[in-house]
């Protein structure tokens, strides 16, 4: 067997399509120093469930900074190629995921600034960062006696549930799903990071090179369009059924 | 943010299209005590942003549920074949 293996493997990985639709992973994670102890005698199982545990959140980060899906499957593939090459020199300063996460970021925003170079800014999606997220008309003038207030009209009402419940959620599961996609690219990772995977906001902004006030108005902006995509669902089917 | 004026009751020193807008800051925990108490008083009386808040909620926990993309079986397999070579005996590192 060539010493150089596992390198020349990393090169030969073929291209393929990222599986979708899986659920989130929740982890169920080993004490960190067991996990660790356990990778470096070789267990496979172990190496299979970080693999299968961290892969989602991890082309969405590296999504977060490069152009296409296929560069962020790449990148994924090379940080475990890393990763299996450098375990012996993780020292345990971080968790495991953290370091981790720092070779995936360093390898995505490698990647990233190289395709920038043929990007154009442009296609990065909409420029959606500033302005009210509720549309200003839903709200009462600056002059009315109360100001700056919903409007009659304009004020939410609750969601009402369907007569199947689990069909409902099915549907505005999708809805979001699609939603997600039409999100200009950052607010589509702070939420798919924070909301889907669940990962913490001080992770989600080492991972994207966030600012804890810059990640919160990226939040905020993607949640406010996914309400805005729910409320038009959940109005549409009351018309329908009323 | 205005100041709460004499004879203005809690929760009227925000409107809505404020409220709207620190909904977030308010789940993250992020707001400074004096807003986040006038914010509470103001859901407390106002049925519009008390469902709004909610809104988001229930947007928050169904995106917890949406399926997420992930790499290929064969690419995780690689990825597990690769391990397994790097740590056979003999091999680098092993």
């Amino acid at each position: 067997m060539q010493p150089d293996a596992p390198m020349t493997i990393s090169a030969a990985l073929p291209h393929v399509r990222a599986e979708t639709g899986v659920p989130a992973p929740r982890e169920v994670a080993p004490d960190d120093g067991e996990l660790v102890d356990r990778l470096r005698l070789g267990d496979e199982t172990a190496f299979a469930t970080i693999v299968s545990g961290w892969s989602p959140m991890m082309l969405r980060v590296a999504r977060g900074h490069v152009s296409t899906d296929a560069s962020s499957e790449e990148v994924v593939q090379e940080t475990w190629m890393a990763v299996i090459r450098g375990l012996d020199g993780f020292e345990g300063r971080s968790s495991l995921r953290t370091w981790v996460f720092r070779i995936l970021t360093n390898l995505a925003k490698t990647r990233g600034v190289r395709e920038a170079r043929s990007v154009p800014m442009s296609s990065w999606g909409p420029a959606d960062d500033a302005g009210p997220t509720v549309d200003p008309d839903r709200f009462r003038g600056p002059d009315d006696r109360y100001p700056h207030n919903w409007t009659p009209l304009g004020g939410p009402t609750q969601w009402q549930p369907g007569p199947e419940q689990s069909a409902v959620d099915a549907e505005t599961r999708r809805l979001l799903g699609v939603a997600l996609q039409e999100l200009p690219e950052r607010q589509r990772a702070v939420v798919t990071l924070r909301d889907v995977h669940g990962l913490a906001s001080d992770e989600v902004c080492a991972a994207l090179d966030l600012s804890p006030a810059n990640q919160r108005v990226l939040l905020h902006r993607g949640r406010a369009r996914l309400r805005a995509v729910l409320e038009d669902y959940y109005r549409e089917a009351g018309e329908v059924t009323s | 943010m205005t100041e709460n004026t004499q004879g203005s009751a809690p929760g009227m020193t925000i409107s809505c299209q404020e409220v709207v807008e620190l909904v977030t800051d308010y789940l993250e925990d992020e707001l400074d005590d004096a807003t986040r108490t006038e914010l509470e008083a103001h859901l407390a009386l106002c049925p519009g942003c008390d469902t709004y808040l909610e809104q988001m909620r229930q947007t928050i926990e169904q995106l917890g549920h949406v399926p997420v993309d992930t790499l290929s079986e064969q690419a995780q397999d690689d990825l597990v074949a690769a391990f397994r070579t790097f740590h056979k005996p003999g091999a680098p590192g092993s």
